[in-house]
């Protein structure tokens, strides 16, 4: 628990659902990330053309209708599989939750270009007339929108909104729950992250221009942090959406726990619009710590935000040196080499994949390391084969993003 | 086009706004709203539908024309009867 925190604010995880590039519930995503199996594959985009991406492919209609899937968005359908998902792991039975007493609260890295972008494509057939411009654009382009489709698919009447936090977006939508849920706004809240960002041209031929796009004549081996050949980042659809509980009600009901919020933080560089910066990065996680009351070695596992950009990678592994200096019990890996960089959901999604070691003690590895860049040598880096370990009991979640916004999540075994 | 060419379009959008229903029974002469489920959204799905297709105009104060399969044929006819079917 948070330090100082009373008992009945204490915040527990009871439901997991996710949509990944490498599997579509969180036994198959694990399952992944232990066989070393990738998501990334060849996709070619409007514009852009041929690249490589994290492309999901769970069932769509599995919780939608047709009608549902040609109305909303492509990030509102990612949302609504994983709330469903969630729910049906929490095990809580839904048919009796108040559902003014749930909120939903969802990360995401941007929304809207998805939309924007089809309109004017399809507008520049018709001579850039607007009164052809589609009276969908604005329902599915409102930044609400994932979390509002949500709302509409489980039909929760309590608060719904998205959380803009670039590449961090995914922590602090749970981190957003569960202040929500010690607030006593909501009783249970569906917290997370969601990205559509596969679909917009924009965001690949931003990276692109920006020198950090990654390509590589294999696609499953482009994501490849702390590698000296890293040339930048795959982008990944996705999401990830935690049913959150306070502890006494979890209890209460014999809830499943897959862990407890035991500290976080957020932060900002007010340094520069897309480099990172190692020491706000290292505040960040100090003030995690501080607040769940640990210390660094006392951590088992750290979840990295690398993303494979030759600055970012190296910042973080300093900012981690600051932090953790040679602690013996602390291994470091990264989930965006297996699936690319899932944006709004990266966050949330990349704890997930962590979540079964507090079970079975094993921390994933970083894949795609043929050779570390001695600037990314942390030395409980676990390369390319997961790692079996004494213990695990505590997992540091890091996840950054563009205009310097830092976030750190700690979870504990309970 | 005939009217029962604008019957066929019509159709055609409404296969793409309401990919779930079943078509094959719907009734000329019963409100579309009672046998589809349709909201406004959809409605407008239509009008967008005909403008972009055929250039047809449909003011808001005659959306009401759209009520059922008859009146909507009905509706159009005079608008569409030198057109081409796309």
């Amino acid at each position: 628990m948070i330090a100082g925190v009373d008992e009945r604010s204490r915040i527990v995880i009871t439901g997991i659902g996710l949509a990944s590039p490498n599997g579509n519930n969180l036994a198959e995503f694990r399952e992944s990330l232990l066989a070393g199996r990738s998501g990334v594959r060849p996709y070619e985009i409007r514009y852009v053309g041929k690249t490589v991406a994290g492309v999901c492919g769970f069932d769509e209609l599995r919780y939608q209708k047709r009608k549902d899937l040609r109305r909303g968005t492509r990030a509102g359908s990612v949302g609504i599989y994983c709330a469903n998902e969630a729910l049906l792991d929490s095990g809580i039975d839904w048919a009796n939750v108040d559902k003014s007493a749930v909120g939903i609260y969802i990360g995401v890295t941007e929304h809207g270009n998805v939309e924007t972008e089809n309109e004017i494509y399809e507008l520049k057939g018709f001579d850039y007339d607007t009164q052809f411009w589609s009276h969908h654009h604005n329902p599915r382009t409102v930044a609400n929108n994932p979390a509002g489709e949500i709302s509409l698919g489980l039909g929760i009447t309590g608060p719904h909104y998205t959380i803009g936090a670039a590449c961090a977006a995914g922590n602090a939508g749970i981190i957003q729950g569960a202040q929500m849920l010690r607030l006593g706004e909501c009783d249970v809240a569906l917290a997370g992250g969601v990205s559509e960002s596969i679909h917009t041209f924009g965001i690949f031929a931003s990276f692109k221009s920006q020198g950090a796009l990654a390509s590589h004549a294999d696609a499953q081996r482009a994501s490849r942090p702390f590698d000296v050949d890293r040339n930048g980042i795959v982008v990944a659809e996705g999401g990830c959406i935690y049913v959150l509980e306070r502890y006494a009600d979890a209890k209460r009901r014999g809830a499943r726990i897959h862990g407890e919020i035991a500290g976080y933080a957020m932060n900002s560089d007010a340094s520069d619009f897309v480099l990172p910066n190692a020491e706000r990065q290292a505040q960040c996680v100090a003030k995690a710590l501080e607040r769940a009351g640990l210390n660094a070695d006392q951590v088992d596992i750290v979840s990295t935000h690398a993303t494979g950009t030759a600055s970012g990678d190296e910042q973080e592994c300093a900012a981690l040196r600051r932090v953790f200096g040679d602690s013996p019990r602390t291994s470091f890996n990264n989930a965006k080499s297996f699936i690319g960089h899932t944006m709004g959901a990266a966050g949330a999604l990349e704890l997930a994949g962590n979540l079964p070691a507090f079970s079975d003690k094993v921390c994933h590895a970083t894949i795609n390391v043929d050779q570390l860049d001695p600037e990314c040598a942390l030395a409980g880096l676990v390369i390319n084969e997961p790692r079996e370990q004494k213990q695990v009991d505590v997992i540091l979640n890091n996840s950054f993003g563009m205009l310097g916004i830092n976030s750190v999540v700690i979870v504990k075994r309970i | 086009m005939t009217p029962v060419e604008i019957k066929a379009v019509i159709l055609d959008i409404l296969e793409g706004i309401a990919p779930d229903e079943d078509l094959s029974d719907l009734k000329d002469d019963v409100p579309l709203r009672e046998q589809l489920e349709l909201d406004s959204m959809d409605f407008l799905d239509i009008v967008m539908e005909l403008r972009k297709r055929y250039r047809v105009q449909i003011p808001e104060d005659d959306y009401v024309q759209l009520a059922t399969m008859n009146s909507t044929v009905n509706y159009l006819s005079p608008m569409m009867k030198d057109l081409e079917k796309a």
